[in-house]
């Protein structure tokens, strides 16, 4: 090979490195993704417990208290926030957050990708459009106590969240989604064993994306 | 017929190059986008983007984010055809010499 092709080859690839780069948000840490699904496997555990220690009275208060409150019109966001799952819930999703964002920025700073720059505001719309319709559809079916269908539909809902942001971040998101999907698909058929499925999808896979990507992109 | 002939001189810069990159895959860019993807210091932007306006290649637009100016820019369609049209001749010399 000569000098003028590795000199064309090189041109190929800088051309290539900069559209992805301009359109895409680099920067996701799959240590990031090991630290999200790490909370959601702790979330699981404490909800776990809080379901045997109330003998599933907290399922049942959930179902009942929220279902009696929404027939009487007096559904509000504080019956919701008094249940000890729900508190669980925004726990785990602040502490995911909260995690998965430290190494992100921390990953930006060797790609020099700003984590609020064009790319990852674009990511986060068109993951959050999806996250937030699923979140009312969710809160929706508390209201009517149809308690089975959360966690299918948590998983439904951020497979299809992750399916469309994929196209603004690694490509590999893509798989993850997918994988979110068949796991709240099969769960549709499983009703009462949400919880382990809940914890398979944002915990396991999470686990598992979190360490494919980090061995593939960012081990030294 | 020698591919080199296709080979845009405008785009012999790897700055150009990145520049017209990031305008193929983006409908409009602003100018501290290209300055953090690119890494380079204003002047040295603002010039290579001179150099694309003159030969027609990209459109600078003028706007504004509340008060703020905000100036993206845009791949013009005869900038978009030179854009291919160098890339094929890239990929054809590459081909040729395998």
């Amino acid at each position: 090979m000569n000098n003028e092709d590795v000199k064309q080859q090189e041109e190929l690839r800088h051309i290539k490195q900069m559209m992805e780069r301009s359109s895409r948000f680099i920067s996701l840490s799959g240590l990031s993704g090991i630290a999200a699904g790490t909370c959601a496997l702790v979330g699981a555990y404490f909800a776990r417990h809080a379901i045997i220690k109330s003998d599933g009275a907290v399922l049942q208060n959930l179902d009942n208290d929220l279902y009696i409150s929404s027939l009487n019109g007096s559904f509000s966001l504080s019956d919701l926030l008094n249940n000890k799952l729900v508190q669980i819930a925004a726990l785990t999703f602040m502490a995911s957050l909260v995690s998965s964002f430290v190494f992100t920025f921390l990953r930006s700073k060797t790609t020099n990708v700003s984590v609020w720059g064009s790319t990852s505001k674009r990511l986060f719309i068109n993951l959050s459009v999806p996250l937030f319709v699923g979140g009312i559809f969710l809160v929706k079916l508390i209201q009517f106590g149809i308690v089975g269908l959360i966690a299918p539909g948590c998983l439904i809902f951020y497979g299809l969240a992750l399916i469309n942001a994929s196209k603004y971040t690694l490509k590999e998101v893509r798989y993850l989604g997918y994988s979110q999907l068949l796991l709240g698909i099969i769960n549709l058929w499983f009703i009462g064993k949400g919880l382990w499925f809940w914890a398979a999808g944002f915990g396991g896979l999470h686990i598992i994306y979190g360490l494919i990507m980090w061995l593939k992109y960012e081990r030294q | 017929m020698n591919p080199i002939l296709h080979l845009n001189k405008v785009f012999d810069n790897r700055i150009r190059l990145g520049i017209m990159s990031a305008l193929m895959v983006n409908d409009e860019i602003n100018f501290n986008d290209l300055k953090e993807l690119l890494q380079i210091t204003d002047g040295n932007l603002a010039s290579h983007i001179k150099g694309l306006e003159d030969s027609g290649y990209i459109i600078v637009l003028k706007g504004f984010i509340g008060r703020k100016t905000n100036t993206t820019y845009k791949a013009t369609d005869d900038g978009q055809r030179a854009f291919k049209q160098h890339l094929a001749a890239l990929e054809q010399m590459i081909n040729s010499t395998k």
